[in-house]
């Protein structure tokens, strides 16, 4: 048995093979929630109800997504050029710790209307600026990036736990380690009445749609492409590697470094080590999902976001431990992986 | 006599491609044939069904009258089918008895058979004349020595029957005489060979029998003193093509003029204080075989690198800094050696790849969004002028026959009739057919006044095309010889290197 590369990929299979790919990985899944002694369908019930059953179910779900959307174009960007940021948990984290001290500092006693915009931008400098390490150490040594920025998620982490146990320290926390909180007025405003769902989501969606607009229409997008697809025949054509890379490390780090702020704005108000329940690894899934099209990062966030917020509410409901979403995601970025090949491919005898 | 080889009307098919359709085919003992055909006439298919790589879909092989059982090489190895590929299989970071021993060890054995390895080994070179030292690293060896590690290789595995892919494809025509005569006096010890090529003269030279593929049926079995070279030709493609002819022109002024140009990388000197100058309207055929610096030189004026020292000029201004994008703005046509690699991004739709050199020039960008309707409308313009079939501006450039694409290239590179035209290999790989319209092309552009450097391995091509001739080797230059005073043997001598050898004298 072999496997023979399509000539063209039809486009029903290119449609339905991560629908294919969820539907697999859920129905894979069901198996472990029958070991725990659920009914499977029950607890799959119990997690739409969890996710989108109620007003606040699903603004819930959609302020976990919003993180999701950010931290998934910094993967699609990032592969798409075939540069291989395994990093934004840590450019999340960085671009949180920044917002979280300018928020409270220096940005404090600017109006909403000029801080707001000024504090996601360092938010986005300092996620750049942690991409951009990694990826002049490959451009200049050959360095696999896949380590570098893998490896400095740790050091992010770290890092915040330092600050947040230091200068940073909120006196008002009980000695809880958590950073101070920004200035109130800094905090983005609700895009819902009454719920934790703030207008941090359309931010995520409109850079969804910069990403499409540079992807697919500017120059700059054609050329990452053509150099994600063959750095040599980009390099004939005159398709400079180092700026197109440091360029897309700068837009990768930049929405991690974003997601980490909007976090912070819309979210908690200051920054911990526990911020983010791996956004940044969710992110790859997520882009590895949409198949790297920024339309498709909005979606696969919602599901993934769907997932996780319903198995909290499931793991209430029934005896199946929340850390069934881990492993549904898990399963669904594996399955994608093999519905992928096999869009592209086919099997021959 | 059985034959020692027998195909029996094998059929394979690639979706909607039929690869080979019925061939039958027999290999006597003591015998050469020559398998004789175009690109994809499925010369390799059929090779690759007999050594079990390939499972036919009709059809049967038969080795010393025995059926084959199909799709498992280690059973025709076991027959004695043995296959040398045109790409070597051979680990570079290994010895050359590692590499023979790779594969033909059981896995689970405490002690190797080293020793033993290496006395078959050394015996087999020294009966058939190919001498190897058994502990070089094979990534140190030149590639008439690593061709000839494939061949023991598959010698120590008891091969009756040798299969060669494409054997001279890599080799100087020295080496290649060579290894016709090793082939010849195998076949004085019992062996058959069966090799596959689509050069006229080295089947003449080297068969005894010639077999004729086209489009994946066997059109013609000739014995090699019946035929003539004309006539293979014709068989081979099926219809008379003729390249076309260079007409006479007076060479202009100098375009390009490289002095003294030397480029050394990692310690290695890769071109060695070469000069040349090419004229407007005129074509420089710069041959030599495949290694000796051919794809620096290439880089070079592409403006991937930058020479160590020297000087190169364009029209008299120092182009030595000049990147790509540059080039293309100066006037510079490249014709890149590798399409795949450097020419073209399969993935990549025509029009963005008939763009992709000049991305950001006004004409295809405005504020840094693509203008994707001109850009279209260009590919489309190309695709109408240099007769790429198959092809829309939308097509995924990777769907294109290897001379369409090629077409695609050229007329990339030909589009702003360049002052400058860089041909490196621009027909290789390609059919009758496509080298006659690529030939066309060139000589068109040299009608009207573009100064062409065509760096080439195949003589033929370098003679039709060339007004002057020079050779390279080893990264250093023959003086140039007008076309009219070179012929065949005095190139094929300068391609060896023998111009050093009179200069000392």
């Amino acid at each position: 048995m072999r496997l023979e590369r399509r000539p063209q990929v039809p486009l029903l299979y290119a449609a339905v093979s991560p629908v294919a790919a969820v539907l697999l990985a859920l129905t894979l899944a069901a198996g472990l929630i029958a070991a725990a002694g659920v009914n499977p369908l029950a607890a799959y019930a119990e997690m739409l109800k969890g996710a989108l059953g109620s007003r606040l179910a699903v603004t819930e779900m959609l302020a976990r997504a919003t993180p999701l959307i950010l931290t998934g174009l910094a993967a699609a960007v990032a592969f798409r050029a075939r540069l291989w940021n395994i990093g934004a948990e840590g450019q999340f984290y960085l671009g949180a710790l920044t917002v979280a001290w300018a928020g409270h500092g220096p940005l404090a006693a600017l109006p909403p209307v000029l801080g707001i915009p000024v504090a996601m931008l360092l938010g986005m400098a300092a996620g750049a600026l942690l991409l951009l390490g990694p990826t002049a150490l490959r451009l200049g040594f050959g360095v696999d990036e896949v380590v570098t920025t893998l490896l400095l998620n740790f050091v992010a982490v770290l890092f915040v736990g330092l600050m947040v146990e230091g200068p940073l320290k909120d006196p008002m926390a009980f000695g809880w380690p958590s950073s101070v909180p920004v200035a109130s007025g800094l905090r983005l405003p609700d895009l819902v009445p009454r719920s934790r769902l703030h207008i941090g989501l359309l931010v995520a969606i409109g850079a969804a749609l910069l990403v499409w607009l540079a992807n697919a229409r500017t120059v700059w997008g054609a050329e990452s492409r053509a150099a994600g697809l063959s750095p040599r025949a980009a390099a004939f054509a005159g398709v400079s590697l180092p700026r197109t890379l440091l360029g897309t490390a700068i837009l990768s780090g930049g929405l991690a470094g974003l997601a980490g702020g909007i976090e912070v704005l819309g979210s908690t108000g200051y920054v911990t080590t526990t911020l983010s329940p791996g956004f940044g690894y969710a992110g790859i899934v997520v882009a590895m999902l949409a198949g790297l099209h920024p339309a498709g990062v909005v979606a696969a966030a919602v599901f993934v976001a769907t997932i996780f917020v319903g198995a909290d509410a499931m793991s209430r409901a029934t005896e199946v431990p929340s850390f069934i979403a881990d492993v549904i995601m898990s399963l669904s970025l594996l399955c994608m992986i093999v519905a992928l090949l096999l869009a592209t491919h086919r099997v021959v005898r | 006599m059985t034959p020692v080889l027998e195909l029996h009307r094998i059929t394979k098919r690639f979706g909607p491609l039929l690869a080979n359709d019925g061939i039958t085919l027999s290999l006597a003992q003591g015998e050469v044939l020559a398998l004789l055909g175009e690109n994809g006439a499925g010369k390799t298919t059929l090779m690759n069904i007999l050594f079990g790589h390939y499972r036919a879909d009709e059809g049967e092989v038969r080795v010393m009258g025995r059926p084959l059982p199909p799709g498992k090489p280690r059973a025709a190895i076991e027959a004695g089918v043995g296959m040398v590929h045109q790409h070597f299989t051979l680990a570079g970071n290994l010895s050359v008895l590692d590499n023979v021993v790779i594969g033909s060890e059981p896995l689970f054995r405490l002690r190797s058979r080293r020793a033993e390895a290496r006395a078959k080994l050394l015996a087999l070179a020294d009966r058939f004349g190919l001498p190897v030292d058994p502990e070089a690293r094979v990534a140190d060896l030149s590639v008439g020595e690593r061709q000839r590690v494939e061949i023991l290789k598959a010698l120590t595995r008891d091969a009756r029957i040798l299969i060669l892919d494409e054997p001279t494809a890599v080799l100087a025509r020295p080496e290649a005489e060579q290894l016709f005569r090793t082939l010849r006096g195998m076949t004085g010890q019992g062996l058959s060979i069966v090799f596959i090529s689509h050069k006229l003269p080295e089947v003449m030279a080297a068969s005894d029998r010639v077999a004729v593929l086209r489009a994946g049926r066997l059109v013609a079995e000739r014995r090699t003193s019946d035929t003539t070279p004309a006539e293979l030709a014709e068989l081979m493609v099926g219809r008379r093509v003729t390249r076309p002819r260079r007409a006479a022109r007076a060479p202009g002024p100098v375009v390009l003029r490289a002095e003294d140009v030397t480029l050394v990388e990692r310690g290695e000197t890769r071109l060695d204080a070469i000069g040349f100058e090419v004229r407007e309207g005129e074509i420089l055929g710069l041959v030599g075989v495949s290694g000796n610096g051919q794809a620096t030189l290439g880089r070079l004026l592409s403006g991937l690198v930058r020479p160590t020292s020297g000087h190169l000029t364009l029209g008299g201004q120092d182009m030595t800094a000049l990147t790509p994008r540059a080039l293309a703005r100066a006037g510079v046509g490249r014709i890149p050696e590798d399409r795949h690699a450097e020419g073209v991004i399969g993935e990549l739709a025509v029009w963005e790849n008939a763009t992709l050199e000049r991305a950001r020039d006004p004409a295809f960008a405005r504020n840094g969004f693509v203008r994707r309707i001109a850009a279209r409308t260009f590919a489309q313009d190309l695709i109408r002028r240099f007769d790429i079939r198959g092809a829309t501006p939308e097509t995924r450039t990777r769907l294109l026959s290897g001379g369409n694409m090629q077409k695609l290239i050229l007329g990339r590179a030909l589009a702003a009739n360049p002052r400058f035209l860089l041909a490196n290999q621009p027909t290789r790989g390609l059919d009758e057919g496509a080298i006659a319209a690529v030939h066309a092309q060139l000589l068109a552009a040299r009608e009207a006044g573009a100064a062409i450097l065509l760096i080439t391995e195949e003589l033929d091509e370098a003679l039709a095309l060339s007004d002057r001739l020079q050779a390279i080797v080893k990264g250093r230059l023959s003086a140039p010889v007008p076309a009219e005073e070179a012929d065949p043997r005095r190139l094929g001598l300068l391609m060896a290197g023998a111009w050093e050898v009179s200069h000392a004298a």
